[in-house]
């Protein structure tokens, strides 16, 4: 085991790619000189050089549209797009390309493509640098998406979406980038089927992804405090969504809170809380309750963007509401 | 604008001729068998004919190997039989079967042959660019000496992919030979009434691309403009645009009234028919006779029989494979 921050293990899991699959080249704005806007290519293009640490022209539909074509003549692009709210501008290549051509093809052509984007609030930078967005990207049937909440899961998935043969989107929260944790670098790539129970517990389930995972772990220590034994499920991956895991721990807690960074209207909270509803609404001792952020564009001033994001005290209290009255 | 009408000695010989010749004759007559089938509600969906632009995909494709790549977009057809995509399994593909280039997914706008390095039709103006320039750059990082052609309409200049795509492919000097098949119109809005600037070949210029305009009714000048910008892009000194002018005679699509333009317009340009233009060459050069004719037509004519008789009878894709090919393996 090896302690590394987030960043550090995005970096290693890079270069263990960039050593043994020379198909494998990381593109995208500024990973090169620049190291990366949030320095997780810092030091790759020294050691691998131009051609294969790209940096690209803000051209986000080009170098997206770029990286699926490699992808088609033989390579395993590894695209970077900054923040969340720039990869609308390559939506046309995602939605339209990059998760139809096997389909459309008839099964002839595959997108070995992986494309990793910094997501979600928290840092002070306003509207158009700080939503959470993975759950528009879930509704796609043609790609995957992940989440890696834990520096281990940020190690492991990108070696484990560049095995995958169609698109694998991984959504970096930006503030888990300096987290510091654990890397077994000799496991390798992780798996990337199921969701992972982060804390056992019985009486209420805490389901989670992403950037929330530190909240929800830090509200159920506060429950415990008063007696509350909560679950705290992290997704891991939002598209093919491990239901299974969900309705088991649902079936032993009878409660579901749902943290999502995502604006509440239509967020993958809301299809989490139907899949409940289809799958184990028997089980329910009280409706399915969200923490999502409040529905306004991302504020700059600190008071005002933490009051617009999940709170742990709104997870804390979700939890012992359902528990006080229904108890 | 290069061309070949003025030249007093055939320029090509008669088996090419007759070659060249019998493919844009099987695409007119391929898109009139197509317009057929829709209004028998056999074809269903968007079709979109390329009837009037035969020149241009025919002349362009004889620059390409078969190792080459092809990009293309919605109104592919041309393309599509020009790169030697078998006429039934293209018919078949917008029966909406199995037997379908596309297994009946993509119909009319989505052909697709992995054999063939066909990497399909794009139906978002300009999304196939991007595709092309990521073909191209595998290539050059794969040392592979081979070219990617992308197909697209005027329209899709004023998209902000191919400008985009502009700049990479010169930025990263990748092998991709941009065609340009301008038709004069993005659907229904005249170039001029979309583009601040209607000289194409500027656009490439101001991104450091070599560009050239050709005349696209002219088959023989069309093939060698694309051979010469084959050969420019093959020496690895960059990308090139190709602006090939060409019309199409029929609506956008078979939805669209044609209302935009006018009659006399349109006639005015019929009298370009890129067809009828290399026959009045050919038979000038003593290099075609009636009873040519006669055999191409009956060739073609039994090709096409065959090609609906295959789509008829093809079986659909069973209901139960709906999902099949969204996420899987490797495709072979």
């Amino acid at each position: 085991m090896t302690k590394m921050t987030y960043r550090e293990a995005v970096r290693a899991a890079l270069r263990r790619a960039l050593r043994s699959d020379p198909r494998v080249f990381l593109m995208g704005e500024d990973v090169g000189r620049y190291g990366g806007a949030f320095a997780v290519s810092h030091g790759l293009l020294a050691e691998f050089g131009p051609e294969r640490i790209r940096d690209t022209p803000l051209s986000e539909s080009a170098f997206v549209g770029a990286g699926i074509g490699a992808a088609l003549g033989g390579m395993r692009p590894i695209v970077e797009i900054m923040t969340v709210n720039f990869s609308m501008l390559a939506m046309d290549q995602i939605l339209n390309n990059a998760a139809t051509l096997r389909h459309m093809s008839g099964g002839q052509f595959n997108v070995p493509l992986v494309v990793r984007v910094a997501t979600g609030g928290g840092r002070q930078m306003a509207a158009q640098h700080s939503h959470s967005l993975e759950g528009w990207y879930a509704h796609i049937p043609g790609i995957k998406v992940l989440t890696p909440a834990t520096v281990a899961d940020a190690y492991g998935m990108l070696l484990a979406a560049l095995q995958e043969p169609d698109p694998v989107f991984l959504f970096e929260h930006a503030t888990l980038y300096p987290l510091e944790g654990e890397v077994d670098e000799a496991a390798g790539q992780a798996d990337i089927s199921r969701a992972a129970v982060r804390r056992a517990g019985q009486d209420v389930t805490l389901l989670t992804f992403g950037g929330t995972l530190g909240k929800t772990m830090q509200a159920a220590d506060l429950l415990a405090k008063d007696g509350v034994q909560a679950e705290v499920i992290d997704l891991r991956l939002l598209r093919p969504l491990d239901i299974a895991t969900i309705v088991n721990s649902v079936t032993k807690t009878h409660r579901a809170v749902i943290v999502d960074e995502a604006w509440r209207t239509g967020s993958f909270a809301a299809e989490i809380s139907a899949q409940i509803m289809e799958k184990a609404f028997d089980e329910l001792d009280a409706p399915v309750q969200r923490v999502c952020s409040a529905e306004v564009p991302m504020p700059y001033a600190k008071h005002l963007e933490t009051a617009a994001l999940p709170k742990v005290e709104e997870i804390v209290s979700a939890a012992t509401g359902m528990i006080s009255h229904h108890g | 604008m290069a061309t070949t009408s003025a030249s007093k000695h055939p320029p090509v010989d008669r088996e090419h001729a007759l070659f060249l010749l019998s493919e844009m004759l099987r695409i007119r007559r391929f898109e009139e068998k197509a317009a057929e089938m829709y209004s028998l509600q056999k074809i269903h969906g968007f079709l979109h004919l390329y009837i009037g632009e035969e020149a241009t995909g025919v002349g362009a494709m004889q620059a390409f190997t078969p190792e080459d790549a092809i990009v293309a977009t919605y109104r592919e057809h041309g393309q599509a039989l020009a790169r030697g995509i078998p006429s039934r399994v293209l018919m078949a593909e917008m029966f909406g079967k199995a037997t379908g280039c596309s297994h009946g997914h993509g119909g009319s706008m989505h052909f697709f042959d992995a054999s063939r390095r066909f990497y399909g039709g794009y139906a978002i103006v300009g999304g196939g660019l991007p595709i092309a320039v990521g073909l191209a750059l595998a290539d050059k990082l794969q040392n592979r000496k081979r070219v990617t052609a992308c197909f697209f309409g005027d329209g899709a200049v004023a998209e902000g992919e191919f400008h985009e795509s502009m700049n990479l492919a010169a930025l990263w000097k990748l092998p991709v030979v941009f065609l340009c098949e301008n038709n004069l119109y993005a659907m229904g809005t005249a170039l001029a009434r979309h583009q601040s600037q209607t000289n194409i070949s500027l656009k490439a210029h101001s991104y450091g691309v070599d560009a050239n305009a050709v005349d696209g009714m002219d088959v023989l000048a069309v093939e060698a403009a694309a051979k010469q910008a084959a050969g420019f892009v093959r020496s690895g000194s960059g990308p090139f645009l190709l602006e090939l002018r060409t019309y199409r005679f029929r609506a956008h699509s078979m939805a669209d009234p044609d209302l935009y333009r006018t009659k006399e317009e349109i006639e005015e340009w019929k009298k370009r028919d890129p067809i009828v233009l290399f026959q009045s060459q050919l038979r000038a050069w003593n290099l075609l006779t009636d009873s040519d004719l006669t055999r191409l037509e009956a060739e073609i004519s039994a090709e096409l029989d065959e090609a609906v008789r295959f789509a008829e009878t093809s079986p659909f894709e069973p209901v139960e494979q709906l999902l099949k090919d969204v996420e899987g393996p490797v495709a072979p």
